[in-house]
């Protein structure tokens, strides 16, 4: 058998597994988007030009830029003073990082009912010193569902930038710093042009991850906050519009794959060594 | 020289981490309260709760299905993810360089959408039962862990050592099992515990492929919570965060936790 022959062979069940399981599927969503009586693209013009859809189009985008940033801000900080540990306290972070990481969505969502609850643990605490009177309603915002979302990307953040920020070396910060550069500009012309990939990397993990949620907005943002993925869910298991709810998957992966597209180009761009 | 790190850098730093961590600390307290609504910090300490997961027949269902899908998904996912990766090590030059981005569609493709479109194409369109269909997202949704983190072992594994013992004669089945096999332990054991977890937590895929008969952990959790709000969901929480606890170690021991950071 010919080496050729024997790597497909053996490569064959997996790649039979995404096409049979993924791809038809998948495909078969988008061929259901075309196929309405009205005219093939009729169900995007009715999506483009619905109101609410689009709303909860643009509080989706909305959402996952506002986390997106919010994580890479925290998660670049952390993740550079993780990174200038010593070994011991460095693996206690790294630990610490990766323990909420591995804990599901929806405990993790769920602590956060707990503390932006009516009787939560916040206002109670805020009554109890006496900031406020009443019980603030904070759940069902989009702040609350935002809080949970930079909480559930912060450690895949920080631990997506330990690694790359770990790579560059001392010695060309020190080097920098000798030949007269501010810190600032030793972080700007230095540290940050060879931290790019690993921050796009991360970017585009938390914007499509946080684009693409369930959990999350459906607890704490219920109906009033309703998100493309609780969307998506709402129209296919609760209203049975399955042409609608494969235009929203359409519309989901679109964003997604388009997102990743771009950002690598531009990861690219800006760092041709990252090929 | 040791550059110093700017104290502000440092005080967020610590805020980061009791940000990380708070919220799991409040989980654990008020599965210990002994109230029946939900406090921090815990008023009276009681296991109460945690008993009284197993008085719920639905918890303690599908924490057995939850259980069953992530091994036999994982296992499922392991048996044809392993040959594909030992091909794709060996035979580099053989196979086009695009089968490693095939591997990876399922974390490309938003976990929500293929929920819906397996239930759409499996389940309602080809009659598949509800339970074959969740096996097999879940499989599918773990693949690209399998797929990379035994990867990652094949590629610092050396292929002269298999070669050495086929060119002596052994069949290459049993140079693959007495062989290979052995020097990516490592690699197979985080790679399956690693799926095992994403597996175990996974809500996209399930929410669409569990219904009255067959429901995952997570999805009870969360049907629950939509209607009680006791400390019964708190102390399963910290159940799950056991687990998480193991996986850790598991991986620790094998691969090492810095393997993620990479």
């Amino acid at each position: 058998m010919s080496n050729r022959l024997r790597a497909w062979l053996l490569a064959t069940p997996a790649i039979l597994l995404v096409f049979i399981f993924l791809g038809l599927p998948v495909l078969a969503t988008f061929a259901t988007t075309f196929g309405d009586p009205k005219g093939p693209f009729s169900t995007y013009a009715a999506f483009f030009n619905s109101r609410f859809r689009m709303t909860v189009l643009w509080r989706t985008m909305e959402v996952a830029l506002v986390t997106t940033i919010i994580s890479v801000a925290i998660g670049f900080c952390t993740a550079w003073v993780v990174a200038r540990m010593p070994g011991r306290i460095k693996s206690l972070l790294i630990i610490a990082a990766v323990f909420p990481l591995l804990t599901g969505v929806v405990v993790r969502s769920f602590a956060w009912l707990v503390i932006l609850g009516k009787n939560g643990i916040l206002n109670n605490f805020l009554i109890k010193i006496g900031a406020i009177a009443e019980p603030l309603s904070m759940l069902y915002t989009q702040g609350s569902v935002i809080v949970a979302m930079v909480y559930l990307f912060v450690p895949l953040m920080i631990l997506t930038l330990v690694g790359v920020l770990e790579g560059i070396p001392q010695d060309m910060t020190d080097a920098a710093a000798s030949l007269g550069a501010t810190p600032a500009a030793t972080f700007r012309q230095v540290v940050l042009p060879m931290a790019v990939p690993g921050l796009i990397v991360g970017a585009v993990l938390v914007f499509t991850g946080s684009f693409t949620s369930y959990a999350t907005p459906q607890l704490l943002g219920g109906e009033r906050q309703m998100m493309m993925g609780t969307f998506l869910y709402q129209r296919a298991m609760v209203t049975f519009d399955w042409v609608g709810a494969s235009t929203i998957a359409a519309v989901m992966v679109v964003v997604t794959l388009t997102t990743v597209l771009i950002m690598s180009k531009v990861a690219r761009k800006l760092n041709p060594m990252a090929g | 020289m040791k550059t110093r790190i700017h104290p502000v850098l440092i005080v967020l730093t610590v805020l980061t981490f009791l940000f990380l961590l708070g919220p799991l600390v409040v989980i654990i307290g008020s599965a210990l309260s002994d109230t029946t609504y939900l406090t921090f910090p815990p008023q009276g300490l009681t296991l109460h709760w945690f008993t009284n997961i197993f008085e719920i027949s639905a918890f303690t269902r599908t924490m057995g299905t939850s259980f069953m899908l992530a091994v036999a998904g994982t296992t499922l996912s392991m048996l044809i993810g392993i040959p594909a990766a030992y091909a794709m090590a060996r035979y580099r030059i053989e196979l086009p360089a695009f089968l490693g981005n095939v591997f990876v569609l399922p974390i490309l493709i938003p976990e929500i959408v293929l929920g819906f479109s397996l239930m759409k194409s499996l389940a309602s369109g080809f009659g598949l039962p509800i339970s074959l269909a969740l096996l097999v997202g879940h499989a599918l949704i773990v693949l690209p862990y399998t797929v990379r983190v035994v990867g990652a072992s094949l590629n610092s594994f050396d292929f002269s050592i298999e070669e050495a013992a086929v060119s002596l004669g052994c069949p290459r089945i049993k140079a693959f099992f007495t062989v290979v096999l052995p020097n990516i332990r490592a690699g197979i054991i985080a790679g399956f515990i690693l799926a095992f977890i994403t597996s175990l937590n996974d809500v996209s895929i399930s929410i669409f492929l569990t219904g009255p008969g067959v429901s995952t952990l997570p999805i009870q959790l969360l049907a629950h919570m939509e209607q009680f709000f006791d400390p019964t969901i708190a102390s399963v929480s910290v159940l799950l965060m056991g687990v998480t606890v193991a996986v850790m170690a598991v991986v620790e021991r094998t691969l090492g936790l810095t393997f993620l950071t990479k």
